[in-house]
């Protein structure tokens, strides 16, 4: 029998493609009328930290160097205050099996699909996920096919993103491109249909549980080699896994007063599904475009309940250009000797700018690096820019505007961070919470559950959803 | 005009969503736009010329039928020109660091 395979009717199929495509009953954890038991559901679902210690070793992932970025050190305390100036330390991620913190998501996801007898895994990703996915598929022996975003309608695939595409492709996964649209999820869910797969979705409670080895090696590191916990750990901010993941490792080896901040490249302007946009910029990933929505609403992602939830643990948000992201990775190459990036190192642009208000004797953690090559590489990047019609130039970072030009700074203390203003995205994340409830009402489960999402207090939250019209429901 | 023979490695086009068909929330400039879709395999016909339709076995086994576009496609990627305003940062952030004047 032929399925009707056209956007609708897969589209109508999709809650039951993706049930058993990742063998969890999300509706087990529902609470409310749109809450759900967030632990719960990590708790249940996941596999506990020392399982996934062990889940990593066998594939050779995670244990990564802890190092500290002495030169960015002295030159970022060349432009503080005296006795001002953090010292910057790194956890070199590059040296996971597929080059980035993203072996962690995958090590989890592959084993769970392996284990439960699944032939082969599929994940719909343009990033560094693709290349984690197919490397653990190959270590584990079960097929593996990436489904990216790559081209324009011209034909232009952005070269980031064809450098992963082959990444994956010498992995021994297939790789499907696709021009730019949300509809990649469509070929997605029939892919998933067709196959049998597992959904290594990277917003699984695997793909984020993964992660939490990270935050806790980096804190059980830094505790080991320098006595203390870190001040602060500044994460790259896209999906919400990096952040949500580490901060829930952190907690787990116990550092409660760790600020954790996260950071993205400012892409704000550009339209994220738009094909006159997609090659105007010149990060794919870790950038404002996936930064904001999916911390106003984490729930848009490929599985019912999303399993990384950034507003619950970002004590700070920041951004940074383009331009100063460049910066940054030509500073670590030539004065650390550790050529890696660019995109991973939008957490360290930010970490050089945020050092510099931090004490001396204070710590601070950025907590990855991503391999480079040939596409993912400034230069790279960069002359795709200016086919694009982007101008370069050196001057103010400050006077950069996303799609139009890119800004290297002429100085380093030109690197500057630009605060998101989480209330406000919080407010933004329960109007998006209201346009969900029907007859403008909530249960109390669901203030508590919106309160715990965005980690405030369930007065403000209630108090704000009246300001929405939504009240709660009374018995 | 170039003609694969079966078992060459090659890549295929399809459209998966005609201009002005795709999903509703898209912009109105990628609703203009078809959704296109490239997947490389090896050949499964016997002799089949670029812009034929063709049938592959994908990597993980899959039959996909589609527009051939490339035999042996290569990676276009590459590590792009020397950029101007990166060459000389690395002297100038050592000079820096060192304490001379830049």
């Amino acid at each position: 029998m032929n399925k009707d395979n056209s956007y609708e009717a897969v589209m109508e199929r999709k809650q039951e493609i993706v049930k058993r495509a990742v063998g969890i009953d999300y509706e087990q954890f529902n609470r409310g009328i749109l809450g759900f038991d967030y632990e719960g559901m990590m708790s249940g679902v996941a596999y506990d930290i020392q399982e996934m210690i062990e889940i990593q070793r066998q594939t050779g992932v995670g244990n990564t160097p802890l190092l500290e970025l002495r030169n960015l050190t002295a030159l970022l305390r060349k432009g503080a205050k005296k006795g001002k100036g953090a010292r910057i330390f790194v956890k070199d991620e590059a040296a996971n099996p597929s080059g980035s913190f993203k072996a962690r998501r995958a090590a989890i996801s592959v084993y769970h699909a392996h284990k439960l007898g699944f032939p082969g895994v599929i994940a719909a990703t343009s990033g560094n996920y693709g290349a984690a996915v197919a490397s653990q598929a190959a270590m584990r022996g079960v097929q593996c096919i990436i489904v990216q975003e790559l081209y324009d309608s011209r034909g232009l695939g952005q070269p980031e993103i064809l450098e992963k595409g082959r990444a994956c492709e010498a992995y021994g996964a297939e790789v499907v491109q696709l021009t730019v649209g949300p509809e990649l999820f469509y070929y997605f869910l029939m892919l998933l249909e067709q196959t049998g797969y597992f959904n290594a979705s990277l917003y699984t409670p695997f793909g984020i549980a993964g992660v939490e080895t990270l935050g806790y090696e980096l804190a059980k590191q830094t505790l080991k080699e320098l006595g203390r916990t870190p001040d602060a750990v500044v994460v790259t901010h896209a999906g919400g896994g990096n952040v949500t993941g580490t901060a829930r490792g952190l907690l787990k080896a116990g550092c409660k007063d760790t600020q954790v901040i996260g950071a993205s490249v400012d892409l704000q302007g550009l339209h994220m599904a738009s094909d006159r946009d997609f090659n105007k910029k010149s990060f794919t990933t870790g950038h404002t475009g996936f930064g904001l929505p999916f911390a106003t609403w984490p729930d848009r992602a490929d599985v019912p309940r999303n399993a990384a939830r950034p507003l619950r643990y970002l004590d700070r948000y920041v951004t940074v250009s383009q331009g100063e992201v460049f910066f940054i990775t030509e500073a670590l190459a030539t004065l650390e000797g550790l050529e890696r990036g660019p995109a991973g190192n939008t957490s360290l642009a930010a970490a050089f700018a945020i050092a510099r208000e931090m004490d001396e004797d204070q710590i601070l953690v950025v907590q990855e690096t991503e391999y480079t090559g040939a596409g993912k590489h400034p230069n790279a990047q960069l002359s795709f820019a200016r086919k694009n019609g982007i101008e370069i130039k050196q001057g103010n970072p400050r006077e950069s505007v996303p799609g139009k030009n890119i800004i290297i700074p002429t100085t380093p203390d030109q690197i500057q961070v630009q605060e998101v203003d989480l209330e406000r995205v919080k407010r933004s994340y329960l109007k998006n919470a209201a346009h969900l409830l029907p007859n403008n009402e909530m249960e109390y489960t669901d203030c508590l559950f919106l309160a715990e999402d965005c980690r405030a207090k369930p007065e403000w939250v209630e108090q704000e959803m009246k300001l929405l019209g939504i009240t709660i429901k009374r018995r | 005009m170039q003609s694969a023979k079966r078992g060459d490695w090659v890549q295929v086009h399809n459209i998966l969503l005609e201009a002005g068909k795709r999903a509703p929330q898209v912009p109105e400039d990628t609703q203009q736009v078809p959704l296109e879709m490239w997947v490389k395999g090896f050949l499964l016909d016997h002799s089949t010329e670029i812009g034929q339709e063709a049938q592959i076995n994908t990597v993980t086994g899959r039959i996909v039928t589609g527009k051939l576009v490339e035999i042996m496609p290569t990676y276009p990627h590459n590590f792009g020109e020397p950029q101007p305003e990166l060459l000389t940062l690395g002297i100038e952030l050592r000079r820096l660091l060192k304490g001379e004047s830049r």
